[in-house]
């Protein structure tokens, strides 16, 4: 049988970050393949958020490369990688509280349309784009709603939605289900699930049932080094796994 | 649906432009004199909304831009004896090019260490006023005359000594400035500075150069703001250093906190009531600023956002 070859979308070389004297993210090699839903899991502190950060942009590394669809990145500003299609959804939620659901996705729809077309067209484009961000997250009859009167719940939908809107081809999500119901993830998760069939979700998450139910690989770290990787079996049998997560 | 809300946007401004020009007609000589005086520099105060209501941004030193366009003006009218209209050319081209390179450096900063940076420059460019004293004339100022304040545009005579001139030029200019604003808050470009205000770095992680378009707001406020310097240098015929001090740097965020910042109209509602209210109680007492200090006490206590802001917010959400 011929193994259809794998397509790395992003990778990562001897990725490093400290603050003060502490090593973020230490000389972290990582690749991701297109198309999959991969969780990145670890005890607090080992360094989940500043890698992803690394890979968005918001943080810069002090040594490593970053290679996004074969072209190094690690040199870009944060606004031209999201323009290359990373989009990076707030661990704490970030919506703008005093614009409306549908203006913020809007703003995002008219970072990936209006840059490219000018004038009535694009307007219209992007209220196309925004609205079907909106059914797809389920929002569609609160678009008008401030979106800091929304429930937090919704909030976190509003920023799952401005992360579809630009069109991603490698969305990451921060710890999207903290706060959120239990029947409120099993809908989340559903979500995730359509949204991975067209782009490459990357995933920070701490609820173990989400991260085995929706990831096809699983990432490991512990102080902000790669401890074990593999498939959701295969890591939660994994000893070390077990020792860095229950003291042991 | 939202198209009528926005053009409902539109004939309000609109209405209030032919208001203005109305009442040229019917007011006494020495308030007709005062609103074309308010509508220059209510001109100046909507630039810097521009700057500080829509993108966020808190200048303190905006009367840098101002003085940009009053000299610019008025030393090209003054020295080189250049008509009205070259010398207001002068002064916004001097504007553009000024706020352009002192954006390019201020922008670097944000929040306190922005006001601290402006009022800086602002205050570099004010001392430069006396430094070059033998061109400026410093505290004293240059008076503009009068034979280069009266020209012939397209075949007619034009003297901006003539009250009715002046008073319509400045409405024009005001028109100007307002219609700006109008045109870029609709326009794409205005969501993006409105998100740039609410939080800069979510703007950032949605794919927007942040800091394009900081110096877009900042660029433009400063040439609304020198076009107003330059208007004023000619229409009222005097150029000094006064006009570069700190004082002209603060009057334009009171004005714009009063009207409301981040509204189209509001900032020269906010220069009309302040005009005033300064004018009204010197009738008074010799403490007028006393009043006019109470009186911003209670706009921050009961009116936070300024008299169109908290119209829009409880009444005419539809207001841009």
């Amino acid at each position: 049988m011929a193994a259809v070859a794998a397509v790395t979308l992003l990778a990562t070389a001897g990725l490093r970050r400290d603050f003060g004297g502490l090593r973020a993210v230490d000389n972290v090699d990582f690749a991701l393949e297109q198309g999959e839903i991969r969780a990145i899991i670890g005890p607090n502190g080992a360094g989940k958020t500043t890698f992803v950060s690394l890979i968005c942009g918001r943080v810069r590394p002090i040594g490593g490369r970053i290679v996004f669809e074969g072209a190094d990145i690690t040199n870009l500003p944060a606004h031209e990688r999201v323009n290359r299609g990373i989009a990076y959804t707030f661990q704490i939620t970030s919506v703008y509280g005093n614009l409306s659901a549908f203006d913020n996705i809007a703003l995002a729809a008219q970072s990936s349309i209006g840059k490219r077309f000018r004038g009535a067209v694009a307007v219209v484009d992007v209220a196309r784009r925004t609205g079907e961000a909106l059914e797809r997250v389920g929002l569609a009859d609160r678009r008008n709603v401030r979106a800091g009167d929304l429930a937090y719940g919704h909030q976190r939908l509003l920023e799952v939605a401005m992360g579809l809107a630009l069109a991603p081809k490698l969305l990451i999500l921060d710890e999207p289900t903290q706060g959120l119901s239990d029947s409120e993830i099993a809908g989340f998760c559903d979500l995730i699930r359509a949204i991975a069939a067209e782009t490459t979700v990357l995933l920070i998450e701490h609820n173990m049932a989400v991260v085995m139910a929706l990831a096809g690989k699983i990432t490991v770290m512990n102080a902000g080094k790669i401890l074990a990787e593999g498939s959701p079996e295969a890591v939660r049998a994994d000893e070390a796994v077990q020792r860095a997560y229950l003291g042991g | 649906m939202s198209g009528l809300r926005l053009d409902k946007a539109a004939l309000v401004h609109i209405a209030l432009i032919a208001i203005l020009f109305g009442l040229q007609f019917v007011l006494p000589e020495y308030h007709h004199l005062s609103l074309a005086r308010i509508m220059v520099l209510a001109t100046y105060a909507v630039g810097y909304n521009l700057l500080f209501g829509y993108a966020g941004l808190l200048s303190l030193g905006h009367a840098m831009f101002f003085a940009a366009g009053l000299y610019g003006a008025g030393l090209t009218a003054y020295h080189l004896g250049w008509e009205a209209p070259a010398a207001l050319g002068a002064g916004v081209l001097a504007g553009l090019g000024f706020s352009c390179a002192v954006g390019l450096i201020v922008l670097r900063t944000t929040g306190v260490s922005f006001m601290i940076v402006t009022m800086m420059f602002a205050q570099a460019c004010y001392l430069l006023t006396f430094y070059f004293g033998d061109l400026t004339r410093g505290d004293e100022g240059l008076t503009i005359p009068q034979a280069l304040r009266s020209f012939t545009a397209l075949g007619l005579p034009v003297d901006l000594a003539n009250p009715a001139v002046r008073y319509n030029l400045a409405l024009a200019l005001l028109a100007l400035a307002i219609a700006i604003t109008f045109a870029i808050v609709r326009a794409p470009a205005g969501r993006v500075l409105v998100a740039i205000r609410e939080n800069e770095e979510r703007t950032t992680m949605l794919g927007y150069g942040t800091f394009r378009y900081k110096l877009l707001a900042l660029v433009l406020s400063g040439a609304i703001a020198a076009a107003a310097g330059a208007a004023y240098g000619l229409l009222f015929g005097y150029v000094g250093s006064t006009f570069a001090s700190i004082q002209y740097s603060i009057l334009p965020l009171l004005w714009t906190l009063m009207g409301g910042a981040g509204t189209v109209a509001g900032p020269f509602f906010g220069t009309l009531i302040m005009f005033y209210l300064g004018d009204v109680s010197s009738g008074y007492t010799s403490a007028y600023l006393l009043v006019v200090g109470i009186a911003l006490v209670l706009l921050v206590l009961f009116f936070p956002k300024g008299l169109l802001g908290t119209l829009r917010q409880k009444w005419l959400p539809w207001l841009p």
